[in-house]
This record gives C-alpha cells, structure tokens and sequence, in this order.
C-alpha cells in the first residue's frame, strides 16, 4: 500500500510540475489567455486534491501500521511475562514497561507515518523525476544525479559517526532521569536529615552538566542535516543557474527549463526528510527496542520438550536434594539443601531474614530454576514437568499478594473460580473477612485493586490466605502469612492457616511463633543452610 | 499582553518559563524566520532567472540573480543549523530552570503537603511530564512567531509585485495556518478523549500481569488474564483505527492547501499579465514564491498538537508544585536551646478527613539520657507522633517544645539536625552503602561511617561484600534486604549529632534475635546522653527501655 502511494506520488509531482511549467510559459512567452489554459488549471487543482489524499493516505496507514504493531509487541510481552517470566520482572520495571507498550505508539508513529513513506518516497521519488528531467535537458539532469548520491553517502557517513554519541546520549538520559528520580523518591528522608536543599542544588548542575554533553552530542548530530540541506540548496542554484545559462543562450525552452526547476527540489526533499525523521524514528524505536529486551529475556524456568506427568503431592513426597542458589552476581542464598516434604505433613521454616527462605519456596513453586542439585516429587524430576501443570497442584500465599482490579469474590477465587457461594462464605469466616466484606459498599461484589477499593496489608494478607483455603491443591506454601498484622489478628489466624494446611502438605514460612505453633516439625534456615530444629 | 493571558493557565506559565532566556528566544525566531525566508528567497530568485533567462538578454544582466540564487541557497542551510542549536539549547536550559522550581517547590510540601500522593506519581510528574514540556519550548513557541513574520513577508512582497496574488495567497496562508492545524488538533484530541479509557483498561491489563504474573501462573489462570487484555487490545486498536483515519485528513488538508497555493496564485495573476498590470517575466516567481512560503506553515500542525500533549503535562505539574505548603518556617526563627527534654504539651492531632483524633491531648516527655519505647496496634498514630516531633506535622491543638521553646518558633532545619527520625519506610539512594550512611552527616569521614553501620550490627555483612561498605545498594534499596535497610536507616541517625534520636519500626522486618541486637544498640545510645524513642509494635525486651508507652485512645500510658 505505502510502495503504490509511492509510485502515485511521485507521477502527480511530475505531472504538477510539468503543467505548472507550460501554464506559466504559455501564458508568459505564447501570451495565453485565462481560457486557453483553463483545462490546465482545472487538472492541477485536481492534482493537488490528489496530493492532499496520498499525504492523508501515507499518515492514515502509518499511524494504523503503529497501532497494529505495538498491539502485536504486547500481546507477545504478555504472554511472555506470563508463560515464561512470571513475577520473575521488579515492580520498579513494570510500571515504565506498561507505559512504553501503550504509550509507545505514538513514538512509533513516527517511524510508521513519516520515516517509512519516506524511505519509500526516497526509493521512487528521486529516480522518476531524474528520469523525467533527463527528458528535458541532460546537464541539469547530471547535476542531480551527482549530488542526490553525495547526500546519502555523507548521511551515511555521518550517521556513522554519529551514532556511538547518541547511544552515549541515550545512556547518560536515563542515568540522569534516575538520579531526579532518586532524589525526588528520597525527598522525605532527605528532608528528615535536613539535606534537601543543599540537594536542589545538584539538580541544577546535574541538568546543566547534561545540557552541556547534548548540545556537544547535537552540534555533530545536527552537522549531517547542515551536509544535507547545504547539497540540497546548492543542488536546486545550480540547476537554476545552469537552466537559466542555456535559456539564455537559446538552447532551451521555458517549458523545459521551468519543469526542471520545480522538480529539482522535489527530488532533494524525500531525502532531505528522511535524514531529518532519523533522529524522531530513532525515538520510536527505542520503545519497541525496551520491550523487546524484554521479550528477548531467556526464560526462567525451562519447559521440557517431553514433558512427563506431574506427579501428585499428595501421594508422594515432594524433596529437594542438594539444591544451590544464586541470584545473578550475588553470593549464593541457598547452600546443598535437601528437604523432604512428606505427603500431608505441616513443615514449619523459619531463621533470620535474607536468609533464602522466600528463595526456597519459588524453587518448589518452579518460579525459579535452581543452580544446582534436583527437585523431585515421587522420585519423578520436576525439571521433566511442565511447570504449568507443576505449579496447578499448589496453593500460594505469597509475601506480598496481588490485588487484582476485579470484585472481590472473584479474587477470593484465583486458584478456584468454581468454588460455590457457600464455600467461599466458609473461606471469609476462618480468615477473619467478615467484617471487612460487611465494610464495603457491594459486600463481595465490590472492585477492590487499581481503580476500585484500596485494602490495607493486613486484608490483603487474608484475601491471600482466603485464596488458599479455597483452593483444592494438595501442596500448600505460605509466605509470612502474618507479617503485616498486629498480635491479635495474628492470634485469630492462626485458626485458619491451621485449616488451611489440614489435609495436605504445607510449608509455612514465618518468624512469627503464632502461625507455626501447630508444625510437625520445625526447620530453621540460617545463611542459606537447612538445620532441624527441636520442637520445644 | 500576551504575557498577561499566558499567565493564566499552567502552560502559558510553563510557555512564560522563557521569559528568563528571551535572548536565547529571540534569536531562535529570528532564526527560524531567516531560514525560511531564504527558502523563498532561493525559490523566487530562481523562478526569476529562468524566465528572465528565457527572454535571452546579456548573460551578464543575469548575474545578480544567479548570485542571489547560490546566497539563499548556502545561508538557508546554514540558519537552519543555528536555529535547531539555538532552540534546543533553549529548551534545556528551560528544562533544567523548570526542574530546579519543581524541586524547591516540593521540598517545603513534603510529607505533610503530599498526603494521598503515590510516589510514582510523584517521579511520574517530576521526570516524565517536565520531560515532555522540551516539545513545547523546542516546536510550539517559535513556529507561530516564524509564521506570522515570514507569511506577512511573503504575502507583502507578493502583493508589491501583483496586490491580487498578495490576496490570494494571505487567504491560503490563513487557511494552510488556521484551518489545518485546527483540524489536526481536532482530530488528536477526539482521539485522545476516546482512547483514553481503553488504555487505561489495557495498562491496568499489563500492569496486572507484569506484577502479579507469579500467582497468576501459579493459579493456572494464564489464559484468563492473556484474554482480557487480548479484549482490551483489540478495542483499542479499532479505536486507533477509526483515529488513524482523521488524523490523516487533516494531514491531507495541509499538503492540498500547500500544492494548491501555487496554482491559486498563478490562476489569479493570469488575468494581470494580459492586462499589462503584471510583468510576465515575475509569474514564474510569483508562483514559486506562493509555494516556498508554506515552509513556515507546515510546522503549525504540530505546533498545535504539542500544545494539547503538553498542556496536560504543565498542568500536572503544577496540581503537585501549587500546592499550599503546610508547614511554614517562622519568619524570625529563634536558636535551638542547647539542652533540655523534648515535650508535647496537650497535642492533639486529627488527619484532615481522617477517622478522628488519633493523638487527644496528650502529654509526653522525653529527657536526655533516656530510652522510651512507644507500642501499639498499627494504625494508632504512632507515625504520626514521629512525624509531629520532627516537624513534619503540625499538630492541631497543644504544643511540642524543644528545650522549652516551641518547635513551630525554630528553623525547620536545625530542629532536625537536633531531633533525627529514622523513619519507617527510610529510602535507600541507588548509589553506595557508605553515601547512604552519609546522608545523616555529610561531613563525616570513611573511619565514622564504618563506625555507625558496627554499631546497628552490620559489621559481618559489610565485611563479606566484596567491595565493603562501597557496595551498591540497588534502585530504593533492591539489592538488599528489609532488615539491612532498615539497619542503614538506624546508622544514619547514629552518624548525626542530633540530641534526640526517633525509630520508627526498625525492627518490623527482622528476626526476633536479630530484633533484640538491633534495639539494644539502639538503646546503648542513651549513655551518649541522646534522648532515644523507638517505635514498634511488638518489643523483645522491655526491661532494656527506661520506660514503655502504649499510645491508647490517643494518650500515652506506661505499661
């Protein structure tokens, strides 16, 4: 569609030329009258119409082909934040990914409806009216064919040179976006150390100390339109000046000298926006290139090309033996640990924080790939398994639950959404939810999450533990189910992760006595190495 | 005037922010103007020469034209190259003045001024949207201004040579500059209004899935949340769909108005060259002229969309900068007293809107040389009476007194250089553990900062990093753990010289063993004469603390 508006947009700036040309010679040398050349008129207004369309054309299939793609980009991104990644991406990072795959659009518009048509209009555009000026006069036609290839050399060229200070650019942005950001999250710890002022200070340097490195970056960035638009203009005088020395002389006619003129810069301008929408294409495309570096991420647990069956947990025991860990870089939280979880058994892990214990459980939850020793279940290799059909026999509360944006009772039945109206009154009762479910304006069928109700830590914590009691899955992990509560609240709970656990297989995490006073066995995990503890 | 109606709205006020560089302005106008007018000039020349050429005079009475020809042609691209510096450098100087204001305006309204403001919308305003105001100072200041005088230019010198095509072309122009723009803008805020919706729905979507993916998975509930925002997409893309095609009209419109001025012009001075009122030999250049005058129009349209992308922007900023500064530094402040406890006297403080008083005439005093622990469900106002003793906060009735002067009566400043809170939620800088220490004293030399991080238990894990206490701590603290945060927060305020020293929570995200170390470092404090109080929700060691509060029903009571 973009190559055909090409071609049709280079025949009516041909065709505009050349009847432009013999209306203003006929009427000048040949003395025309308004009628004699009226028809003429009559098919540039119809030429300019149809420029008016091409140019409408070029930005409606631009803009539609941005929207297309970036939809296609989120489609993939989501699916792979989901299939391969999940949780595995900062808080930080999600909120800045968000924005550039909705935002990102009209960054990529840019590179859609006004880079691409060029590059397309620059294919097409130069060739026919050189060959059409060839027609007329073969000097003016060789000043062209010479100068329109120097400016894509020196582009060339200059983008070149050009493009290691602009990447350097681009880095020290966003080092200097997160060093406003930095400060403007710390304000109030600034302020309570009595340092925000003498800070305001370096948010002044910082900016001018970068003014100073873009303008350094622009003055060679903005050199290569300067070689472009200096080709271009001189380009455009010396066909005039060559036409007019032959008009002159007699071997040319107005017709033919005019025709050259108009096309001559016609010919340069594709080129010359092309080089100018480089810069804003660029743009567009470092918010595609932000989600493809996304995308492109490996994935964090792999999938086995066979996959066997995942074996049932609640028949057989779920071990770890001599599983290792460590994050990228770090030193390692997770030391030869082996543990056995024995089918409907309660097993209690505590020790000190940073100690690995969130670590260990998105080892079992296959959110996370261990460094080193097996995971098994039943003697059957979890790496064998899919990890979807792994991570469906469990049941969650993580350190942190998610609200997410629906009603209540559908976030009450993440891990089940069949479970029955009366089931779910069940659930509200032993985590202590009644009489926040009573507090809201719908009861169960209020909005909670982003744009609905906002919940305290502490309810968020019982919606998460609510969730697991309704769930069916016989292997259960809870991760400091209590944190956020006061001791009271604590007391009341410990009832319910109590039910919880009954019948299956739990691991509960907690430095907390309360939600781990009912444990068959105690196991305490200190720097990343597993010891028993004795139950007292 | 003009300034008068721009300081109306946030944008005209973000627009006025130039006012202090108006040189720089002034000569990014003039040289807009001039690039553009040599484009004309190069145009009309041109057209000139060929058709006077083309009566075949002397090669010499052609001269001047030929070298006027080759002049515009070099001087356009080079005011071009100073124009784009000049207005960039404009638009970053502009930039770092506005995000200095922005900086200093928010400095006075935190926390207190910011109450029901999420931190990321915070950085979202102070990075993103001052970001966004570059557009406005570098494409929709000076392209109305280099319009206006190149259109008057044009349209006079037409009308010099023909008064009929100087008509027929200040009515294109007026159009190609009123017209077009407008229905672009037309067309982008339409389009703005309805997708506003669908990309909020669609963030939420994303947002969703990045950050609750783990339970999502987890739940086996993947395809329900991959079908929402499948929905959601496809909505929006019919949306941008239908927009695409109003967006591109009215590109069209500027492009027909721009090809269709030539012709207009040379069909209205036809009649002119048979009468004899118009030289033929200028038709050409007539024409030419009509054409290369749109130059300065074409960048209208987008002036005018960035004005309604930016307009946003200025506004949002300012909701946060214009914000009425609830704490204010007393006009005369009175000098510290160099000693004595710190005491409230019948404070009472509600949160405006909030559910009630949380403090109700009380009373408290903590001395030099004593340790308190304050306890409490969460919720009770124990923050909050954190935040009124360093001044964050002003409390309704009653007051606080330092050393027996009034808190409000004192630079807000000095206060909290004698009264140090360590808060709850104490940010960590992404740069070094030892910086982070620093903040509680700048001054304060390497041999002091590993003083202080000993002295809230880190000695062990500092000397296990490999590049001690120079490690990185991540972006707000990533690459370490709540308890290690909160034990950089403790050392900072040790690092201080202040007099009284305040922790909120220090030990919420320890283990119990780790919790006790931790408050009895606290605690040894005192024998440096400092005024300790330490705010938690469950205390290991009572017996450690010279007394223990419980804030209850809005007073304080010893346990």
């Amino acid at each position: 569609m973009t190559v055909g508006l090409g071609f049709l947009q280079a025949v009516l700036i041909i065709a505009q030329a050349t009847l432009l040309a013999k209306v203003i010679a006929g009427v000048f040398m040949n003395g025309d009258s308004f009628a004699e050349v009226a028809p003429w008129l009559a098919w540039l207004a119809a030429i300019s119409v149809g420029r008016g369309l091409a140019a409408a054309g070029f930005e409606s299939a631009g803009r539609f082909g941005a929207a297309r793609v970036m939809s296609e980009l989120r489609e993939k991104l989501a699916r792979h934040l989901l299939m391969n990644r999940p949780g595995a991406l900062q808080a930080e990072q999600s909120g800045e990914l968000v924005s550039s795959a909705i935002e990102g659009v009209a960054a990529l518009e840019n590179y859609f409806a006004r880079y691409l048509p060029q590059m397309v209009l620059a294919g097409i555009v130069p060739v026919a009216v050189l060959a059409w000026v060839l027609r007329y006069n073969w000097e003016a036609a060789a000043i062209l064919a010479v100068t329109a290839p120097l400016i894509i050399v020196f582009m060339v060229l200059i983008g070149l040179l050009t493009e290691q200070r602009t990447r350097k650019r681009w880095e020290r942005m966003s080092r200097l976006s997160s060093h406003f950001l930095d400060l403007v999250g710390g304000l109030a710890t600034l302020r309570a150390n009595s340092q925000a002022y003498s800070q305001s200070g370096s948010i002044q340097a910082v900016g001018e100390d970068y003014r100073r490195e873009t303008m350094g970056a622009l003055r060679v960035g903005f050199l290569s339109s300067l070689v472009l638009e200096l080709l271009a203009m001189i380009g455009v005088a010396m066909v005039a000046t060559a036409v007019g020395i032959q008009l002159a002389g007699g071997h040319l006619e107005l017709v033919a000298g005019l025709t050259v003129l108009l096309l001559a810069p016609e010919l340069y301008m594709p080129l010359r926006q092309l080089g100018a929408q480089f810069h804003a294409s660029a743009d567009g495309m470092a918010a595609a290139e932000r989600i493809f570096e996304v995308i492109d991420q490996p994935a964090v647990v792999s999938t086995p090309a066979e996959p066997v069956p995942a074996p049932d947990p609640a028949r057989w025991s779920v071990a770890m033996e001599g599983v290792s860990y460590a994050w990228p870089g770090r030193e390692r939280v997770l030391e030869s640990i082996d543990l056995e979880l024995k089918p409907g058994e309660t097993v209690a892990l505590v020790g000190p924080s940073g100690g690995g214990k969130s670590t260990l459980a998105s080892l079992l939850l296959r959110l996370t790939e261990p460094g080193s020793g097996r995971i098994s279940c039943g003697g059957t290799d979890l790496s064998e398994v899919d990890p979807q059909s792994w991570r469906r026999q469990i049941a969650w509360v993580p350190q942190r639950p998610t609200v997410f944006a629906d009603t209540l009772a559908a976030n009450l039945r993440l891990f089940n959404p069949q479970a029955t109206d009366a089931q779910l009154a069940e659930a509200i009762g032993v985590a202590v939810l009644g009489e926040v479910v009573r507090g809201l304006p719908d009861g169960l069928e209020t909005m909670v999450g982003e744009g609905g109700r906002r919940l305290s830590a502490g309810q968020t914590q019982r919606i998460a533990l609510a969730r697991a009691l309704l769930s069916e899955a016989p292997l259960l992990i809870l991760d400091e189910p209590t944190a956020h509560l006061d001791q009271d609240t604590e007391k009341e709970l410990a009832e319910a992760i109590n039910e919880a656990a009954s019948g299956r297989t739990a691991l509960i995490i907690s430095h907390r006595e309360q939600p781990i006073a009912r444990a068959d066995r105690t196991l305490l995990l200190n720097q990343g190495r597993l010891g028993e503890m004795v139950n007292a | 005037m003009i300034a008068a109606r721009l300081e109306r709205t946030p944008l005209g006020r973000a627009a006025l922010a130039t006012r202090n560089r108006w040189k720089l302005f002034t000569i990014s106008v003039l040289l807009g103007t001039g690039t553009v007018l040599a484009a004309v000039g190069l145009l009309t020349a041109s057209g000139y020469l060929i058709s006077r050429a083309a009566e075949r005079p002397e090669i010499l009475s052609l001269t001047v034209a030929i070298v006027g020809v080759r002049f515009f042609g070099v001087s356009r691209a080079l005011l071009r190259y100073g124009e784009r510096l000049t207005s960039h450098d404009l638009a970053f100087r502009t930039l770092t003045d506005l995000r200095g204001r922005f900086f200093e305006r928010l400095i006075p309204l935190v926390p207190a001024g910011l109450d029901g403001s999420r931190r990321a919308d915070l950085m979202s305003r102070f990075v993103g949207d001052v970001d966004r105001l570059q557009d406005l100072y570098l494409r929709a200041l000076s392209p109305p201004l280099v319009a206006i005088f190149c259109s008057v230019f044009c349209v006079a010198l037409a009308s010099i040579i023909l008064p009929v095509a100087g008509l027929v072309l200040a009515v294109m122009l007026l159009l190609g500059g009123l017209a077009a723009p407008a229905l672009t803008r037309w067309a982008a805020r339409t389009a703005g209004r309805r997708q506003s919706r669908a990309r909020g729905l669609l963030a939420m979507d994303l947002h969703e899935i990045a950050v609750g993916g783990a339970e999502i998975a987890v739940a086996g509930r993947e395809s329900d949340w991959l079908e929402r925002s499948r929905e959601d997409d496809r909505h929006l893309v019919s949306l941008q769909r239908r927009d695409a095609m109003s967006g591109g009209l009215a590109e069209g419109l500027g492009t027909l108005l721009a090809v269709g001025a030539a012709v207009a012009v040379t069909a209205a001075s036809i009649p002119a060259v048979h009468s004899g009122e118009l030289n033929g030999v200028l038709l050409a250049a007539l024409a030419l002229l009509a054409m290369a005058s749109f130059e300065a129009i074409t960048p209208l349209s987008q002036a005018a969309a960035v004005i309604d992308a930016t307009d946003e922007a200025a506004e949002r900023i300012e909701e946060v900068s214009e914000r009425p500064v609830p704490i204010l530094n007393p006009e005369h402040p009175r000098p510290v007293p160099a000693g004595g406890p710190i005491r409230l006297d019948g404070v009472s403080f509600a949160y405006p809107g909030g559910d009630g008083l949380l403090l109700r005439d009380a009373d408290l005093e903590i001395r030099p040389g004593e340790a308190v622990a304050l306890t409490g469900p969460s919720g009770i106002g124990k923050s909050t009476l954190s935040e009124l003793l360093v001044r964050f906060r002003d409390p309704d009735r009653g007051r606080i007194t330092l050393g027996g002067a009034d808190i409000r009566d004192l630079d807000q400043e000095e206060l909290r250089e004698a009264v140090r809170l360590a808060p709850q939620d104490a940010y960590m800088f992404n740069t070094t553990i030892a910086e982070n220490v620093k903040l509680g004293r700048p001054e304060a030399d390497r041999e002091r900062i590993v003083e202080a991080l000993a002295e809230v238990g880190l000695e062990d894990w500092i000397n296990s990093l490999p590049d001690g206490i120079d490690s990185l701590v991540g972006e707000d603290g990533s690459m370490i753990s709540g308890g290690q945060r909160q034990r950089i927060a403790a050392a900072r305020v040790f690092l201080s010289r202040a007099r009284f020293l305040i922790f909120d929570e220090p030990t919420a995200h320890l283990d119990p063993d780790g919790a006790a170390a931790l408050e009895s470092h606290l605690v040894d404090r005192r024998d440096q004469g400092c005024g300790i109080l330490v705010i938690t929700h469950t205390i290991t060691d009572p017996q450690a603390f010279d007394r223990v509060l419980e804030l209850r029903d809005g007073t304080f009571r010893e346990v």
